[in-house]
């Protein structure tokens, strides 16, 4: 986790782009990226020779909306999220082997092995959840928000979704609510432009920011492929949400580079390859950051060897921890249904033995 | 003791566990100015200010999920639904996410919260505010059900379920709130989850009820009594923790049960009641075990006809004699 940027800028280089990061902040955040990435690749992999089961949605093109909006906050705020969670988990602070070994479905796993890809969670970091069902989280970061005022804390809590769900009734009663009770919330939108294979201007007459404006809450829209803008823009609207402006909603643009999930083929029936590739090539988060700074002369090639070297290590120890885990014990299974077993009574009907 | 009535009782229960955790705060629709559409919530706003006593919009899928919420990071919300009926909507944040959470992230994050509200039949209401919604809950594993019957059991299981750390639902009988009865002064009193209670004692035939029900199955025992039949009648008062020592223990004695709900009979209560039955008492048993439920139909307007879909005194009798192969 970096510090927030506001008071740590410095202008210490000579590209516009990058005005305002040190060196060291900026090369932290590419190895974020980088990290993620390789994470994802390696988790992609798992799932093609069966460790990894389930259903699996990568994040892979994606990765700047994880640095840029997450690494601004503190250890304290919370993030919570939909289901394509496991670089949103690496951005708040869990670590590469947590996430990977709840993958693996493991003991060892974030969720002990029983939330697998979709329900990552590590609430001592302030990660709130992976959550399944579309739109269901904006309810539940309302509800932590509201605890955040609640308590007179300074906290913000930053919701993720993908566009799908700004069409569900949830996500606009939340957006009432919190903007009736001026609550500190970002309702951030992953506008990937398809919600599995839908594009979402076949689901919606208006654009994304004007789902917001029904509910009085400011909008912004953001380059979600571009880091530095992410965390500019994130930076202020996290500043401003924490100082008692009220709720944010942000349309972050990006692009998925693979399927919805692994189930899903990269291109075919509802976007072309032609599209993906275009993408792939021109949008690509890390290869943007990447050339802003071999262009400022901060970072050169070898560099950028020597950091992916790094953290494909971090990722392959990740899976050999994941790996080598054991699985969670069956006698476990019943020990977090209810965090208390009422000395009266039975809470449990299946007949079997505990 | 006072002689309170269920709406008084429910009303002290929530001052007192406000008074003593600054966590416990009460949203929903109306609870607020209006004093809530039960009148339960009367003169909380008053006495705790806007903050905890909060009235939401008509969104009961949002305020569910925003109790779910503050319950994740610690607060402990209570939910009034105006009636259960209007829970359907929030649904979704009930079984997805207050149940599983605490399962799903391995016991990082508990949901300590209430959701309250009337169930059942009231009075020619209809088909969409007439109906028992115990089963959707019961249903849930991760979600815990009481249905207190009387005054001193509102208060009682109403202040256990907010000190319980996992969701509970508290069913409260829509047709109960004016019932009156002594309760309880004692701050600390509680009625724990979990434990039924023996409102009738008899030899003959047990009636195993919740809820409501209670009252109709103990009208039902006074009509049996005239005719030399002693009924047994159970209030389990929990649905899930359920005390099935105390229903193993009546039929033991009695040899023959009745389980009377006013939900619906496919995949009700008592279907499980029942299957305990079959799986742990069988040897007990001198009958089958019958049911009186409510009929299995969306509940209609008509005077009569909504009359005749309600189970009724007179066809626990009926039950009760069949059982007891005395017709």
């Amino acid at each position: 986790m970096t510090e927030p940027k506001t008071a740590a800028r410095k202008a210490t280089n000579g590209s516009p782009e990058l005005d305002g990061f040190s060196k060291d902040q900026l090369l932290h955040i590419l190895r974020e990226m980088l990290l993620y990435r390789r994470f994802e690749e390696k988790a992609e992999e798992g799932y093609a020779i069966g460790k990894i089961g389930g259903f699996c949605h990568l994040h892979i093109g994606q990765e700047a909306t994880a640095a840029g909006c997450i690494l601004p906050l503190r250890k304290d705020d919370y993030v919570i999220t939909a289901y394509r969670d496991h670089t949103q988990a690496l951005a708040k602070g869990l670590s590469a082997d947590a996430v990977m070994a709840e993958l693996y479905g493991k003991a060892a796993g974030s969720s002990g092995g029983m939330g697998g890809s979709m329900h990552i969670f590590g609430a001592d970091m302030g990660f709130m959840g992976g959550h399944g069902i579309v739109g269901g989280q904006t309810g539940l970061a309302l509800g932590m928000a509201w605890a955040i005022h609640y308590r007179g804390g300074d906290q913000v809590c930053m919701c993720f979704m993908g566009d799908a769900a700004v069409n569900q009734g949830m996500f606009h009663e939340s957006m009432n609510m919190a903007a009736i009770w001026d609550l500190p919330v970002i309702y951030v939108v992953e506008n990937n432009a398809y919600g599995m294979g839908t594009k979402f201007s076949r689901v919606s007459d208006t654009d994304m920011v004007t789902k917001a404006s029904s509910h009085g809450i400011p909008a912004t829209v953001v380059d979600g492929q571009d880091v530095i803008a992410t965390l500019m823009a994130f930076d202020k609207i996290v500043t401003d949400v924490r100082a008692g402006a009220g709720p944010h909603f942000v349309d972050l643009q990006c692009y998925r580079f693979k399927g919805h999930s692994m189930s899903d083929p990269v291109s075919g029936t509802y976007r072309s390859k032609e599209e993906v590739d275009d993408r792939t090539e021109n949008a690509d988060p890390i290869k943007i950051l990447r050339d802003q700074l071999f262009a400022a002369g901060l970072f050169n090639q070898e560099e950028l060897e020597a950091m992916d070297e790094e953290v494909r290590k971090v990722v392959a120890a990740a899976d050999e921890f994941a790996e080598a885990a054991p699985d969670p014990d069956p006698a476990g299974l019943y020990d977090h249904v209810y965090s208390e077993i009422n000395p009266h009574g039975r809470l449990f009907f299946d007949g079997r033995d505990r | 003791m006072a002689e309170l009535t269920y709406r008084e009782a429910l009303n002290e229960a929530l001052a007192e566990e406000m008074d003593r955790d600054d966590s416990v705060f009460i949203l929903g629709e109306e609870v607020a100015e209006y004093d809530g559409a039960y009148k339960v919530s009367k003169g909380l706003l008053e006495r705790f200010g806007d903050k905890r006593v909060v009235d939401t919009p008509i969104s009961e899928l949002g305020f569910t999920g925003l109790g779910v919420g503050a319950a994740m990071v610690g607060l402990r919300p209570v939910v009034e639904f105006m009636t259960f009926n209007f829970s359907i909507l929030a649904l979704d944040q009930v079984i997805n996410s207050a149940a599983k959470m605490l399962h799903m992230s391995n016991g990082e994050i508990g949901v300590p919260m209430v959701f309250r509200g009337p169930t059942g039949a009231a009075l020619q209401l209809g088909a969409q505010h007439s109906q028992a919604c115990e089963t959707w809950y019961a249903h849930a594993p991760g979600v815990k059900l009481v249905t207190p019957a009387t005054p001193a059991d509102a208060k009682g299981l109403l202040k256990a379920a907010i000190r319980d750390n996992d969701p509970v639902a508290v069913m409260e009988g829509e047709l109960l709130y004016n019932v009156k009865g002594e309760v309880p002064d004692d701050d600390d009193f509680i009625v724990p989850l979990g434990v039924a209670d023996r409102k009738r004692e008899g030899d003959d035939v047990s009636i195993i009820t919740h809820g409501r029900m209670v009252h109709v199955a103990l009208q039902a025992a006074g009509q049996l009594a005239k005719e030399g039949i002693e009924a047994d009648v159970l209030d389990l008062r929990s649905l899930r923790p359920l005390d099935v020592d105390a229903i193993l223990e009546t039929v033991a004695r009695t040899n023959r049960a009745v389980y009377v709900e006013d939900g619906f009979p496919y995949v009700g209560i008592g279907a499980q009641i029942v299957s305990i039955l079959m799986e742990e008492a069988f040897d007990d048993l001198d009958a089958p075990v019958l049911r009186v439920t409510q009929a299995d139909i969306p509940m209609p307007y008509n005077k009569k006809l909504e009359a005749w879909t309600k189970p009724s005194a007179g066809r626990v009798v009926e039950a009760c004699k069949k059982v007891l192969y005395a017709d």
